[in-house]
């Protein structure tokens, strides 16, 4: 279990998060749904042990995120990826890191995806480095799987190929993977708890289904409705 | 099968597998495919699979064998309920619609009547 607790953090004047409370419950999918400077991204280097609140709390499973650096498998936004590598060093590179890398995994994943090790970084279009960075967070055998805007800017075909590989190999009850996005469309049957945040604060907090139920709308017209009166 | 997503995905499942059973599509014995393999396919959460598996069961239209996979179980008296319960809705909801509109009954009935009659939009008279 994840808990942020009055967490705030600014850059300069810019506040990113405003005293955000709220519980990743363990064991589920989770969408964390936002327009571009909503917290989103802040948030997941948070859990990822990569930033720190100003003021406020952060803990995974009890303890500091920086303790737990190893429970957790990171998809950051950027292109992090050394452009001379080959997909073979990428890996070489992560595994040196965690002790939790899962060799078959990888193996298997990297022929699922139509990926090769010889492929080289700086040749490669953005689709196959966004499966190259995908295949790199899920060879691990992290019980929390962080996706930082997974799917944005990258085709349909190789959406669905993601979005595939992250249900093959979903651990129920034990895996918990939050996927940040601004464009739910792709992921609103996928996810099955929902964090809606803008301007750095939790608007709504909700399982998906539940949501469906009460109030007739998709997670899409939910977001929509819930920023135009955010704003 | 295309999902509405302004409505619980495990409901339209349970409904999608109670239309192939009345259609006769799916009858007693068939397997049909594991959780992993639905949610894999329809691009949905595996727990939204599961739930949604584990009320067929309940309700009787399905059963897990351990090991071998999950098979319709449903009888032929349930097939009729099932028939009759969604007979019902499709009737009750044309009606409220037309209630809706301004139509009195008997003009709804007439309406029939006459669709009926000239073969309306259907291929097969009743």
């Amino acid at each position: 279990m994840i808990e942020f607790n009055q967490v705030v953090k600014r850059y300069g004047k810019v506040t990113a998060l405003d005293g955000v409370t709220v519980t990743f419950p363990k064991g589920k999918i989770i969408g964390l749904f936002g327009p571009n400077g909503a917290g989103k991204s802040t948030s997941l280097k948070m859990i990822a042990g990569l930033s720190r609140p100003q003021s406020g709390t952060v803990v995974v499973d009890g303890k500091n995120p920086q303790e737990v650096k190893d429970k957790i498998a990171y998809l950051p936004e950027i292109d992090y990826l050394y452009p001379w590598m080959t997909v073979k060093k990428a890996a070489d590179f992560v595994k040196t890191f965690y002790s939790d890398w899962d060799d078959d995994k990888y193996k298997e994943l990297l022929a699922f995806l139509n990926l090769g090790e010889d492929m080289k970084i700086n040749k490669i279009s953005k689709g196959q480095r966004a499966k190259v960075k995908l295949l790199l967070a899920t060879s691990r055998k992290a019980p929390y799987l962080l996706l930082d805007e997974p799917l944005s800017g990258i085709d349909i075909l190789t959406r669905e190929e993601i979005i595939n590989t992250l249900i093959r190999d979903y651990r129920e009850g034990e895996q918990t993977i939050i996927i940040s996005t601004h464009e739910i469309a792709e992921v609103e049957n996928l996810v099955e708890e929902v964090i809606f945040i803008a301007r750095g604060r939790i608007l709504l907090k909700q399982n998906a289904e539940e949501l469906r139920l009460n109030e007739g709308k998709s997670l899409t017209e939910m977001m929509k409705e819930l920023f135009r009166d955010a704003n | 099968m295309d999902f509405d997503s302004g409505r619980p995905i495990y409901m339209q499942i349970i409904e999608d597998f109670k239309k192939r059973m009345i259609r006769g599509e799916l009858t007693k014995g068939d397997k049909i495919p594991s959780q992993r393999e639905y949610a894999q396919s329809a691009h949905i959460n595996p727990n939204t699979v599961q739930r949604a598996y584990r009320e067929m069961e309940y309700m009787g239209l399905v059963e897990t064998i351990r090991g071998q996979g999950t098979f319709v179980s449903v009888s032929d008296e349930t097939i009729v309920k099932l028939k009759k319960e969604m007979v019902e809705r499709l009737v009750v909801d044309f009606i409220s619609d037309m209630k809706e509109l301004g139509f009195t009954f008997k003009e709804i009935e007439e309406m029939i009547k006459e669709m009926l009659e000239k073969g309306g939009f259907f291929n097969d008279r009743v």
